[in-house]
């Protein structure tokens, strides 16, 4: 094998802690049903013998016509059989309910975790590879928990009762079968490693292939513009040759495992014939019929399992590794959050603040000296000297110092990749500054518990995304404990209830897919209206009216107008009239801020701010 | 529906006809064995002859030979049958679905099409594999059994007659109150990918909003249903194997005590005990070929679904094809749109444009303003022919648009869509979509043109810099600059842009008309915006309403005449600050 799957360590372990956390009574349970089914299977085999040798051939012999002795040993292998179904029924049953109650666990565990990551993470993983690890490596855990550990247990346990059995029947015929076995096991291996080894191939294939198409089609509109349709033929037929060849070399291998164990098996079993026949009739070692007859049977139901373990090896390998990537991704860093001031509400009382059930907002912050402060929460954004990089040594921002007060609208200009977004996204702390300070309402951010400090900030961002859910789910979104009217109120502010009544099923609309019903200006509607219902004392749009007309957007702009009222607000955005009222402009370019005043300033500087918004200027 | 898919097959008919003769001779071997083990038993183990013993014995090993030479042909040729045809039906389908109009894609969807290419094409693929293997081999099996233990002993055999349907009946009954319990729990599956995939996209809306918990919570509960589910399926399912044990224990102690019997009362002349033990193996065979029986039932189930998504997509026409005589030329790049009216749907009164007359002059700088729904694009995308006009005429270059050879219409016809999408490759090769034979020099010309080539060389590998499927690795503004350089690369006669510098800035926006108007001179432009700098130097500016033409006319013209542009118009100068 070129290419070696790895277990990571630890994985088994890990695997077994979560097996043994609930379902260590049950599994006991499961293990003793399976060696009684087991030993079940095998006693039908050795019952044969005793039918053989016990009862027909003294019948036959005595011309007997007694059946009582064969009715006992009949009525006894009933007994055994029933309760071998049963324990079959009963571990079926309870394993069932272990692998999916385990999976479950796993699953919740790992979402909860998910949910848990810093932003980085998902920088830097893609979505598909993260959400293979739900849907893929899941999946091989949940065959391999359900499926082959038990069918393994149960194999080993047959193996060792037929095998065991058939030492006691005669054990150098036992001898041979076991060797002949060994040999069965080392070819059918082979090939079930080289399926395996296809079996990845031809699975990178698939996700080529799968990846190709959905490129392609995605983009299928772009295609057809550009009369792309021959080119996007060819390479499609390259990737899909190669699928071809490498998922028919896995299948090919996988097929012709089972002919060629399955008549191995009548090979051993032809053999053991001759030699039993041989040793017997040159009285080398004779046996009785019955016991030939017994081990004939016995050496067939020791095949079966031999290969089922073969088989069933692999598929545990395959889930092992996927289980080794699930795991890696809970032991992956959660987003560090040491935050210990917290947001409560307070009242006033005797010109002192003391917590209460209604009242304030403010921001409750014990002291290194055990004193205990309450900051009203306003709004008031404070960055100083703040330096950034998503990757050290590219600098992204540098020395970026600015403030709003609370109530105040701050934009922020400047070309694509200038930095704008990125200091929004310091300041409610998706990533975390390398120099200088942020200070909300004169605390510095870091204290703040993340939680508290992200509910204070409503979001609008460039892109937008809704979720799967009726219109009014998704604005609640905002605030889960909104009423309808709340909704209602909101949507009207945002300037989107308009086209909401004009929907078949208004706000109880459905929307999938990341809300692909609606027009890009609608969608930003909807998410400006999902932060106005959350009520926050900063905002930040960033980009948030890029697809509204501008005639809508001058309709929206009353709203917008209203909902920014008393809040701190920064705007980031390209057209003029949405930062055109601002307190201050921040004009950026490279990381830096090149320009700051309002807009009547700027424009008498005369510098980029003016190049750029004003329409008058000139080219060279 | 099956004889469609089958078309499919070509060069892997052989394999697929070939691969059921083989399981042929490989069954009747395997029923043969059996047979010739009970022979072995009874006149040579038992009559103590050790010729026999040998005779047989060789025999044996020669049909097992034989017979895993078979079984290894039937694996092969299988292997090859289905992967190819999987291979045949994903081309079958791609192919078609290039031929796709526009208006076929819409009527499918994306992401249904990319399902219908990928998901249920494996599923065809298995159950192809499966039925082409075991449908010949498990109802052989079930019937040459039988058959062979009839010959032994007809009395015995009524057993079976008695199992086998009693069993056949309870496997096809779970498979069938399974089914729909598993596959709704697939269903449901989808839903939990969906929460996940919606987290992932979304971390930033769930994180800014503090949600995780409300979203561990949404998710849990798609976690249980599906936990809920599986246990409810699998609880009917974990009746299989108890189920295939009974029967196989019944089998078994009744040909023991009435084999006995027969034995004894005939003094092992009607029966041996060498045939009472083939009746053990014929048991085996025919209760595991009754189990097959009921896989494959179930895998025809859940693929048929399958098959028929697949079927709907290569019965599909498409609706725009070729002329019979198509005109390889466009003279020139004029354009004159003669009483159109247009709807998606193809019905009447759902008319997106309506009763559009206008006539553009090759060279023109054609602006077009309006409101979301107004019919700016619908009204470009008839250029091309990416839709066809439901009534009236549009001709290009004086001859109708439906007489030119398609390739060459979109050819001279560029057109950069609102939802444009990069593709994974270098900046060079995005470019070279617009013309494959372009040299290095003729796509450095085009971004400077459309502004591009100065980012481009801020990139850390210039032109060689790999973009990420989608474009996700440049700014809006930078993806749109380059689908604007890969349209200009083709040279066309009618350049449309439809909303293609939304997230460029003002002045690189004017840098870009500025190089239009100096460089292509003679190419129609069409430019479609929401920001009036982008269209004030036009030579004619059309204002749509509501599918209809509101104006014509130049900036100026407009500003006196028409009371839509002049809203625009202020509302992008003055902004809200009139309360400041």
């Amino acid at each position: 094998m070129n290419k070696k799957i790895e277990i990571k360590k630890g994985t088994i372990p890990r695997l077994l802690k979560y097996i043994g956390k609930k379902y260590k009574g049950r599994l006991v349970i499961v293990f003793i049903c399976i060696i009684i089914s087991a030993v079940a299977g095998v006693m039908g085999s050795l019952f044969l013998q005793t039918l053989i040798d016990d009862n027909i051939e003294p019948m036959l012999l005595n011309n007997s016509t007694d059946y009582a002795p064969l009715l006992k040993s009949i009525l006894t292998m009933i007994v055994i059989y029933v309760v071998g179904i049963i324990s079959t029924y009963t571990y079926n049953i309870l394993m069932t309910i272990v692998a999916q109650g385990i999976l479950k666990d796993i699953r919740d565990d790992m979402f909860s975790k998910m949910q848990t990551l810093p932003i980085r993470y998902f920088d830097t993983h893609t979505h598909g590879d993260i959400m293979s690890r739900y849907t893929n490596d899941a999946d091989t855990l949940r065959q391999m928990i359900s499926q082959s550990i038990p069918n393994m247990f149960s194999s080993l346990m047959t193996i060792i009762a037929v095998m065991a059995s058939m030492i006691y029947l005669n054990a150098f015929l036992a001898l041979f079968v076991l060797i002949f076995s060994i040999i069965t096991i080392i070819v059918t291996r082979y090939f079930a490693r080289r399926s395996a080894r296809y079996f990845i191939k031809g699975q990178r294939s698939l996700g080529k292939v799968n990846g190709y198409i959905e490129e392609m089609l995605n983009g299928q509109k772009v295609v057809k513009v550009f009369t792309h349709e021959e080119q996007a033929k060819e390479a499609f037929d390259i990737l899909n040759e190669e699928l071809r060849s490498d998922s028919y070399n896995a299948n090919k291998n996988a097929n012709v495992t089972m002919p060629i164990a399955g008549n191995l098996g009548y090979l051993e079993y032809a053999l053991v014939a001759l030699i039993s026949t041989f040793v017997t009739v040159n009285n080398i070692m004779p046996l009785t019929i019955g016991t030939v007859i017994s081990f004939l049977h016995l050496t067939r139901s020791f095949q079966q399992p031999v290969n089922q373990v073969t088989n069933q090896l692999n598929s545990v390998i395959l889930a092992l590794a996927g289980a080794g990537r699930i795991f890696e991704m809970m032991d992956e860093e959660k987003e560090e959050d040491n935050g210990y001031v917290t947001l409560v509400k307070v009242k006033e009382k005797d010109g002192k603040y003391v917590e209460a059930k209604e009242g304030m907002w403010a921001w409750r912050h014990p002291h290194h000296d055990g004193t205990l402060e309450y900051v009203p929460l306003r709004g008031h954004i404070e960055l100083n000297g703040v330096d950034f990089s998503y990757v050290r040594g590219k600098q992204i921002l540098y020395d970026i110092t600015m403030y709003a007060k609370p109530g105040q609208k701050i934009a922020l200009v400047g070309s694509t990749g200038a930095g704008k977004t990125t200091i929004t996204n310091l300041i409610n702390r998706f990533y975390d500054i390398e120099d200088g300070k942020i200070r909300f309402d004169g605390i510095n951010i870091n204290k703040i518990r993340k939680q508290d400090l992200r509910r204070s900030i409503g979001m609008v961002l460039q892109d937008v995304f809704l979720f799967t859910g009726t219109i009014k789910e998704n604005i609640k979104y905002g605030n889960p404990n909104a009423t309808f009217e709340d909704v209602v109120n909101a949507c009207k502010l945002a300037n989107a209830h308009d086209f909401i009544m004009m929907l078949p099923k208004g706000y109880d609309t459905m929307l999938t897919g990341n809300g692909q019903e609606l027009s890009q200006g609608q969608r930003q509607l909807l998410s400006i209206a999902r932060v106005a219902i959350t009520n926050p004392p900063v905002m930040i749009l960033d980009e948030a009216t890029s697809s509204i007309d501008t005639r809508t957007e001058k309709i929206v702009q009353d709203g917008m107008d209203k909902l920014m009222e008393g809040r701190t607000v920064f705007v980031i955005a390209h057209r003029l009239s949405t930062v055109r009222n601002s307190k201050a402009i921040m004009v950026m370019e490279h990381g830096k801020i090149i320009e700051r005043g309002n807009h009547e300033e700027l424009i008498a500087e005369k510098g980029e701010y003016y190049k750029l918004y004003t329409g008058a200027f000139e080219l060279e | 529906m099956l004889k469609k898919l089958l078309k499919s097959l070509r060069e892997y008919k052989k394999d697929t006809i070939l691969t059921p003769i083989y399981v042929v001779f490989e069954v009747v071997l395997e029923v043969l064995i059996p047979l010739l083990m009970s022979k072995l038993i009874d006149d040579g183990i038992s009559g103590g002859d050790l010729n026999i013993v040998y005779i047989i014995g060789g025999a044996l090993i020669v049909c097992a030979m034989v017979s895993l030479v078979f079984g290894m042909l039937a694996g092969i040729s299988v292997s090859r049958a289905s992967t190819g045809f999987a291979k045949n039906l994903r081309h079958d389908l791609y192919y078609k679905v290039q031929d796709f109009s526009f208006y076929n894609i819409d009527r499918f969807s994306t992401s249904s099409l990319i399902t219908r290419l990928t998901t249920d094409v494996s599923n065809v693929q298995n159950a192809f594999q499966m039925v082409v293997r075991t449908a010949v081999r498990a109802p052989l099996m079930l019937i040459t059994s039988i058959i062979f233990a009839i010959t032994i002993s007809p009395k015995l055999s009524l057993i079976y007659l008695i199992v086998a349907p009693v069993l056949g009946f309870v496997l096809i009954f779970i498979a069938k109150k399974a089914h729909p319990i598993m596959k709704q729990v697939f269903e449901t599956y989808d839903d939990l990918n969906n929460v996940v995939e919606e987290n992932v996209s979304a971390v930033r809306v769930v994180k800014s909003f503090t949600l995780e918990d409300e979203e561990i919570d949404k998710f849990k509960g798609v976690s249980n249903k599906i936990y809920q589910g599986f246990v409810k399926g699998e609880k009917i399912l974990a009746f299989n194997s108890p189920m295939m044990q009974f029967s196989m224990y019944t089998c078994i102690l009744l040909i023991s005590w009435f084999g006995a019997h027969i034995i004894v009362s005939t003094g092992a002349t009607e029966l041996t005990t060498g045939s009472l033990m083939t009746l053990f193996t014929y048991t085996t065979q025919i209760l595991g070929s009754l189990m097959m029986l009921s896989m494959i039932f179930v895998t025809i189930t859940i693929s048929r679904a399958s098959a028929e998504r697949i079927v709907e997509v290569l019965d599909e026409v498409p609706d725009i094809t070729n002329p019979k005589n198509p005109i390889t030329r466009v003279p020139d790049g004029s354009i004159k749109f003669d009483n159109v009216s247009f709807s998606y749907v193809k019905e009447k009164n759902k008319e997106v444009l309506k009763d559009i007359n206008l006539e553009i002059k090759s060279g023109e700088f054609v602006g077009i303003i309006g409101g979301t729904g107004s019919g700016k694009s619908s009204l470009v995308n008839l250029i091309p022919r990416l839709y066809d006009v439901t009534e009236g005429d549009l001709f290009i270059g004086g001859n109708n648009v439906k007489d030119y050879d398609l390739k060459m219409l979109r050819d001279e016809v560029a057109c950069v869509l609102q939802k444009n999408v990069l593709f994974s490759g270098t900046v060079i090769e995005n470019i070279m979509w617009g013309d494959i034979n372009a040299s290095f020099d003729d796509v450095v010309k085009v971004c400077k043109l459309a502004q591009a080539d100065s980012f481009i060389n801020e990139l850390e590998k210039g032109y060689n810099t790999h973009i990420e499927e989608g474009g996700t690795n440049v700014s809006g503004g930078q993806k749109q600059r380059l689908c604007i350089a890969r349209a200009l690369l083709k040279k066309p006669k009618i350049l449309i842009l439809d909303d293609s510098t939304s997230a460029v800035d003002t002045k690189t926006d004017k840098l870009i008309q500025k190089a239009f108007k100096e460089e292509i001179p003679n190419t129609t432009k069409i430019v479609i915006a929401q920001r009036i700098s982008s269209v004030e130097d036009a030579d004619k500016i059309i204002v749509l309403d509501n599918g209809k033409i509101n104006g014509v006319g130049t900036h100026k013209e407009l500003l006196k005449s028409n009371k839509i542009y002049r809203e625009v118009y202020e509302s992008q100068m003055k902004g809200s600050d009139d309360d400041e």
